[in-house]
C-alpha cells in the first residue's frame, strides 16, 4: 500500500528526513517510536503531502503510484489520512459543514454526486456515537476552544467518516485519559479490516496495548535505526532510547 | 467644465424649481455655499489621507437625466431580497419608478422624500428633522443642497414593522456618466422597530456616481437594524453618508457589506443622545482588482452607561486597497461607557493594501474601550489541516475566508439576508462550498 523509498526531506535547508525506507500493507499497523525531534511528525507531514517540505530525494509510492507530486488533497482523495498532533484551530466553520465539505470534495474528485443529506446526518449520527461525542459537540467551530482530548478524538472522528485506506495517527494517544483512550482505540479498530492501513506514531505503549502493531520502528535523527516486532514497545518504554541511540551510533 | 462648477452653476437652475415656502428651501441655499466654499476634499484633507475622490470626479456626469427609463422586474429582481415580503422603494436614475414600488401610508409612512418635502402634513417632521444629524461637511452639504429625492420612512410610536423596507437605487446607463444624490429620512419613534435594507445598483458599465446621504433618527427605545448591500459594477462609485441619532435605551445596527464598486466611502456616524443604548457597526469588505473601500466611522457617546461594537473584517485581493477609520469619542459624561471595536483584515495578494487606524478620543475616567487590529495572510496551517481531509486548495482558501468573516453575519436577523450575503460571498470567492452557506 505504501512504500517509501531512501526518502530525505528538509525544511528551510534544514535535513530532518535522511533516507526513511518502510513498507506498510494492506491489513498492517505499524508502530513508530523515536525521541522528540526525531522526525516522527515531519514523515507524516510528507506523507500527507505538506508542501513547506522539500522532498530532496527518494520516492513515495501509495498503492504503486508515486505521489510526491500530488497536492495533499489528492492524496486524501486516494486515501490517505493523517491525525493531526496539533490539530488546528478554525473559528467559524462547524465541525459538521467541515465534514460535509470535506465528504463532498472527495466525492467530487471521483466523479461521484454529492452525498444526499439524509446519507449524511445518518453516518455523522453514527460515527459520533462510535466516538462517544456529544452532537452538540458537532455545532461548535472546529477545534476552537476543545480540550486536548477532545480535539484528538475529533480527529478520530474525521478519519471514521472519510474511511481513508491509510490512516497516519501522530501521537494521537497524548491529551486523552484512559476512558477516551479506550474509545478512541476502539474507534481505530472498529474501523480496522484487512484493506487498510494504521500507521500509530507514539511514545507510549499503552496505546499499542488497544491497536496492536504488527511492526515497530525505531526514528532516530530522520533514520529508522531500528524495526521489530510489538515487544520491541515495551523494551523501549523500559529501557528508553538511549541504547538505540548508542546502536546506532556505533 | 469642473464637477464643481458644474453642480454650483446648475444649482442656480435648479433653485428656480423650489418654492421659496419650501421647509428647506434656506438650508439648501445654505448648504451650497458651504460646498462651494469647501469644495470636494482632498487628500490634503487628514480623513481623505488615503481615498482620492480625483478619478470619479473626472466624468462628465448628467445630474438630472431628463428621459425616464422603464425597467423590467425580471431583470433587477435579483437585487432584490425577493423571497421575502418587503416594502420596496425604487428609483431608475434617481427618479422613483411607482410600477416598482410597494410603499404605505397605513399606520406606518414608507414613502417619499419629495412627498415629504411638498405636502403640509410632513411638514412639521420635516422641519423637526431634515438636515439635523447631518454635518456640514462638503459632501453631505452637496447633498443637502441638491436634496429632492429619497426615501422617507416614518415609524410612530408602537409599532413593530414586520415587513422590512427596501430601498434601492438603479442606474440604467441611459446616461453616459450619471451622478445620483439620493436623500433618506428615516425617523422612528418610541418603542418601534424597523428593519432596512439599502443597495444602490449600476446595470451597465457606465461610470455612475453616487452621494446620499441617510439622517436616521431612533427615538427612546426605538430598534433600528440597517443593511447595506455594496456590490456594484466597476465604474460604479459610492459616497455614502450616514448620521445616526439615538435616543435613550435604543438599539441601532448597521451592517456594510461591501463586495464591489470602483471607490466607496462610507461615512457612518452615530450619535448617543441618552442612556442605555447600544450601537452596533459592524462590515464585511471583500474586493478585488482595483476597487477601494474606505469605512470611516464615528460612534460619539455623550451620555453614561451606552455600548458600541464595531467589528469590521477584510479581505484584500489583487490591487485592491482598504481604509477603515474608526473614531471613538467619550465624552466626559458618559461614564461607563463600553466601547469595543475590532478591525481585522487578510491580504490575498502582495499588492493589497489596507490601512487601518483606530482614534480613539476619551474624556470620561470610568469606560471600557478596547480596539484591535490585525492585518494578516490565511494561516497556512489551516490550509494543509483542510486540504489534508480532501478539501481542494481554492475551496480550503474560501472556507477559510467565509470563516473569517462568519461572524459578522451572526447579528444579522433577518436570514434570508445572512442566506444572500452567504451566496455572495462563495459568488466572490468563486466556488460552490460543499455546504450551504
Ligand atoms: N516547519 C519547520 N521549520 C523548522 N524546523 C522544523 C519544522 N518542522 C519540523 N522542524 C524540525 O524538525 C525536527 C523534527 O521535528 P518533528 O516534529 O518531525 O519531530 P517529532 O519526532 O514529531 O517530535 P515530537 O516527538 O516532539 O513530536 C525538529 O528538530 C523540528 O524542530
Ligand atoms: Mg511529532
Amino acid at each position: 500500500m505504501l512504500k517509501i523509498k531512501n526518502l530525505h526531506a528538509s525544511v528551510e535547508d534544514k535535513g530532518i528526513l535522511r533516507g526513511i525506507n518502510l513498507e506498510v500493507n494492506p491489513g498492517e499497523v505499524h508502530a513508530i517510536m523515536g525521541p522528540n525531534g526525531s522526525g516522527k511528525s515531519t514523515l507524516a507531514s510528507v506523507i500527507a503531502g505538506k508542501e513547506e517540505y522539500e522532498v530532496e530525494q527518494g520516492e513515495i509510492f501509495f498503492e504503486g503510484e508515486d505521489i510526491n507530486e500530488l497536492a495533499a488533497e489528492e492524496r486524501a482523495h486516494k486515501g490517505v489520512f493523517l491525525s493531526f498532533q496539533y490539530p488546528v484551530e478554525i473559528p467559524g466553520v462547524s465541525v459538521t459543514n467541515f465534514m460535509k465539505t470535506a465528504i463532498n470534495e472527495t466525492r467530487k474528485a471521483k466523479g461521484l454526486e454529492e452525498m444526499p443529506a439524509n446519507e449524511m446526518l445518518k453516518m455523522i449520527r453514527e460515527k459520533s456515537e462510535l466516538l462517544e461525542i456529544d452532537r452538540k459537540f458537532l455545532s461548535r467551530s472546529l477545534n476552537e476552544g476543545f480540550s486536548g482530548g477532545e480535539k484528538k478524538r475529533n480527529e478520530i472522528f474525521q478519519m471514521a467518516m472519510l474511511e481513508p485506506k491509510l490512516a497516519i495517527l501522530d501521537e494521537t494517544d497524548s491529551g486523552l485519559d484512559i476512558d477516551a483512550l479506550r474509545i478512541v482505540a476502539n474507534g481505530v479498530n472498529k474501523l480496522k479490516s484487512k484493506d487498510n492501513a494504521v500507521i500509530v506514531i507514539t511514545h507510549y505503549q499503552r496505546l499499542l496495548d488497544y491497536i496492536v502493531p504488527d511492526y515497530v520502528h525505531v526514528l532516530h535523527q530522520g533514520k529508522i535505526v531500528k524495526s521489530g516486532p510489538k515487544e520491541l514497545a515495551h523494551e523501549l518504554e523500559e529501557k528508553g532510547y538511549d541504547w538505540i541511540k548508542e546502536e546506532a551510533n556505533a | 467644465m469642473e464637477l464643481k462648477d458644474k453642480l454650483v452653476s446648475s444649482f442656480m437652475a435648479f433653485e428656480d424649481h423650489l418654492e421659496a415656502s419650501s421647509p428647506i428651501h434656506g438650508i439648501k441655499n445654505q448648504a451650497i455655499k458651504t460646498f462651494e466654499q469647501k469644495g470636494f476634499p482632498s487628500k490634503k484633507d487628514e480623513a481623505w489621507k488615503y481615498t482620492s475622490l480625483k478619478p470619479v470626479l473626472k466624468h462628465n456626469y448628467s445630474l438630472f437625466p431628463k428621459q425616464e427609463t422603464a425597467i423590467d422586474y425580471n431583470d433587477i429582481k435579483k437585487y432584490l431580497i425577493h423571497d421575502i415580503d418587503s416594502y420596496k422603494i425604487i428609483f431608475v436614475d434617481g427618479k422613483y419608478s411607482s410600477y416598482l414600488s410597494q410603499t404605505t401610508h397605513e399606520g406606518i409612512d414608507v414613502c417619499l422624500m419629495s412627498a415629504a418635502l411638498s405636502k403640509t402634513k410632513y411638514r412639521l417632521i420635516v422641519e423637526h428633522y431634515f438636515n439635523k444629524a447631518a454635518t456640514q461637511d462638503s459632501l453631505s452639504s452637496l447633498n443637502t443642497a441638491f436634496s429632492s429625492e429619497g426615501a422617507y420612512i416614518h415609524i410612530p410610536k408602537n409599532k413593530l414593522v414586520e415587513k422590512p423596507i427596501q430601498i434601492i437605487h438603479f442606474a440604467t446607463g441611459n446616461e453616459a456618466a450619471l451622478m445620483l444624490q439620493p436623500r433618506n429620512l428615516i425617523v422612528v419613534d418610541e418603542n418601534s422597530h424597523v428593519q432596512i435594507i439599502e443597495r444602490h445598483q449600476s446595470l451597465t458599465d457606465n461610470p455612475v456616481l453616487t452621494n446620499s446621504v441617510t439622517e436616521i433618527f431612533a427615538n427612546k427605545r426605538a430598534i433600528v437594524d440597517y443593511y447595506k448591500i455594496q456590490n456594484d459594477n466597476q465604474n460604479a462609485s459610492l459616497i455614502d453618508n450616514t448620521f445616526i441619532k439615538q435616543k435613550q435605551e435604543s438599539h441601532a445596527s448597521v451592517h456594510t457589506f461591501s463586495f464591489g464598486g470602483k471607490l466607496t466611502r462610507n461615512n457612518l456616524n452615530f450619535y448617543q443622545n441618552g442612556e442605555r443604548m447600544d450601537s452596533t457597526l459592524k462590515g464585511i469588505t471583500i474586493i478585488g482588482d482595483k476597487q477601494h473601500v474606505d469605512h470611516n466611522t464615528l460612534v460619539h457617546h455623550i451620555e453614561p452607561n451606552c455600548e458600541s461594537h464595531q467589528d469590521y473584517k477584510g479581505i484584500f485581493g489583487d490591487s485592491a486597497t482598504g481604509v477603515f477609520n474608526g473614531k471613538v469619542v467619550v465624552e466626559k459624561e458618559a461614564q461607563k461607557t463600553n466601547a469595543y471595536q475590532s478591525n481585522n483584515n487578510i491580504l490575498v495578494s502582495d499588492k493589497a493594501t489596507i490601512n487601518s487606524k483606530p482614534q480613539l478620543e476619551i474624556f470620561a475616567d470610568d469606560v471600557k474601550c478596547s480596539h484591535g487590529c490585525t492585518i494578516g495572510q490565511l494561516d497556512e496551517s489551516a490550509m494543509f489541516y483542510m486540504r489534508s481531509r480532501g478539501i481542494p486548495k481554492k475551496e480550503a482558501r474560501a472556507l477559510l475566508m467565509y470563516a473569517f468573516s462568519n461572524n459578522v453575519l451572526e447579528s444579522v436577523k433577518i436570514p434570508e439576508i445572512k442566506t444572500r450575503i452567504n451566496k455572495l460571498i462563495a459568488n466572490k470567492l468563486g466556488v460552490n462550498i460543499g455546504f450551504d452557506l
